[in-house]
């Protein structure tokens, strides 16, 4: 099980609370939570990465484990503590303005 | 007793005011979609109760919201906008290329007929069609084949931000573009091509009178006569009486012919309302002076509208979406500040009172009136 908290303006859009928990079977990693995400909340969509590219949006970061993992490639596993649920993985809107 | 619904959209969410008919008293119902830039909201000529919403911010990109109550409740519908083939490019501020990149929905235009027909008017200019409530989304591409190299962003993006549907023939519909100009479809959308003859851009364009390029800000019509057009461009205000085939100057007496948002009286095709703006390098009022400016003449004899508008110190816009007038008896009309302020004056415009004065920057306003 996998523990992503979204941003506050993400939290309203797909009506979920802090914390979403997402089952994913094989290899954990940004992708395959990024899919999951995707498939359970549609609205999501187009919203943290980009429709036709699939590439992160400018102005989202990905963080864990006081980790910055925004630059990993996709593919890339996600940290064990991650992958185990110990940890959540938080999907940030950049900071921005003043 | 007949109803009037504003929607506006502002930097920080939608509100939706209901009045009577007196236009009097009204209740406010918001922030929807509190936090969100909401560049456009608009209701279903066809259903009422039908209202799309542009929903969008830098970070998280585009929603469009769909509600079938009338405002109350809303669900997220498509949001994927992909241009038709490989997108190309277009003029950018230096002069250079630059491809096509989706950025946001400017405005959405309800089918005149079919409330899950919708259109779409794009950042970087282009325009989508939704025949499922907004499901799902289609580019028109014929229209960036209207010489699409040559159109180029102006301060505020490169947005289609007018969409005008002809009452009197499904097949003609009309767009404007900043800055490209103003484009007519006489086959449902399939193609398109400029109809930007008689503008002249003097201190916008190396060819001021280009046959695109043009920084066109707000088209107006009244669906009595379908072939009038009215236009508030960059500067100068023009009309056209052969569907957009020939443009002339009506700005008369103004005070300044800049300005963004342009209307129709809803029972009187010929009169029309203009917000001059001082000037494209100050977005305010002239003089610090809060005025629309009526003609009954389409153009050219123009009186200025005060009562009720501050006349000192006011320093606002009024941008290309949001001024708008609902079709009682007599006509009221409505506009929004980048002040916060939605005035509403149900005199066509003898009379002003704010409906609120602080709301965040308007972006649009758009008013339905209900049975």
């Amino acid at each position: 099980m996998i523990r992503v908290v979204l941003p506050y303006h993400l939290r309203t859009l797909a009506q979920v609370g802090n914390e979403v928990e997402l089952e994913i079977g094989g290899l954990k990693t940004l992708g395959s939570v990024l899919d999951a995400l995707e498939a359970r909340y549609p609205m999501l969509r187009g919203t943290i990465r980009d429709h036709v590219t699939r590439e992160r949006r400018a102005f989202i970061r990905f963080f864990a484990c006081g980790q910055d993992l925004s630059l990993e490639a996709l593919d890339a596993p996600l940290p064990d503590l991650v992958a185990s649920g110990a940890e959540h993985l938080m999907i940030v809107g950049a900071i921005a303005g003043g | 007793m007949s109803k009037v619904r504003v929607l506006v959209g502002t930097r920080k969410g939608a509100f939706i005011l209901t009045s009577d008919a007196r236009r009097k008293d009204w209740e406010i119902s918001g922030p929807h979609f509190a936090g969100w830039e909401i560049y456009h909201i608009n209701g279903s000529p066809a259903n009422p109760d039908r209202i799309y919403a542009s929903q969008s911010t830098g970070w998280f990109g585009q929603v469009i919201q769909r509600s079938n109550d009338g405002g109350k409740t809303w669900e997220p519908v498509g949001n994927k906008f992909t241009y038709e083939g490989v997108p190309g490019s277009h003029l950018w501020y230096d002069g250079t290329q630059h491809p096509w990149e989706f950025k946001r929905v400017w405005q959405l235009q309800p089918s005149l007929t079919n409330p899950d027909t919708v259109y779409a008017g794009v950042e970087d200019a282009a325009l989508f069609c939704s025949t499922d409530g907004g499901l799902t989304w289609q580019e028109l591409p014929g229209l960036r084949a209207a010489k699409g190299h040559l159109w180029q962003p102006g301060a505020g993006g490169m947005c289609l931000h007018t969409i005008i549907l002809d009452p009197s023939n499904p097949q003609r519909f009309y767009v404007a573009i900043s800055a490209a100009g103003a484009f007519r479809t006489d086959d449902g959308g399939q193609t398109w091509r400029p109809i930007n003859q008689g503008l002249n851009s003097l201190f916008e364009l190396p060819d001021a009178s280009a046959e695109v390029g043009h920084c066109v800000h707000n088209l107006a019509m009244h669906p009595s006569r379908p072939g009038v057009l009215f236009m508030q461009k960059h500067w100068d205000v023009m009309r056209s009486d052969n569907a957009g085939e020939l443009w002339q100057e009506v700005s008369g007496n103004l005070p300044s012919d800049f300005g963004f948002p342009i209307a129709v009286h809803s029972h009187e095709p010929e009169t029309i309302y203009v917000v001059p703006i001082k000037s494209d390098s100050e977005h305010f009022p002239p003089d610090g002076k809060l005025r629309v400016f009526r003609s009954r003449t389409g153009g050219n004899d123009w009186e200025p509208l005060t009562k009720g508008l501050p006349q000192s110190d006011c320093y606002v816009n009024v941008l290309r979406s949001a001024l708008a007038v609902d079709s009682l008896d007599p006509c009221g009309v409505y506009f929004g500040t980048t002040g916060g302020q939605v005035y509403a004056s149900p005199d066509s415009g003898d009379n002003w009172k704010s409906i609120v004065r602080d709301f965040p920057a308007v972006l649009s306003v758009e008013v339905q009136t209900l049975p």
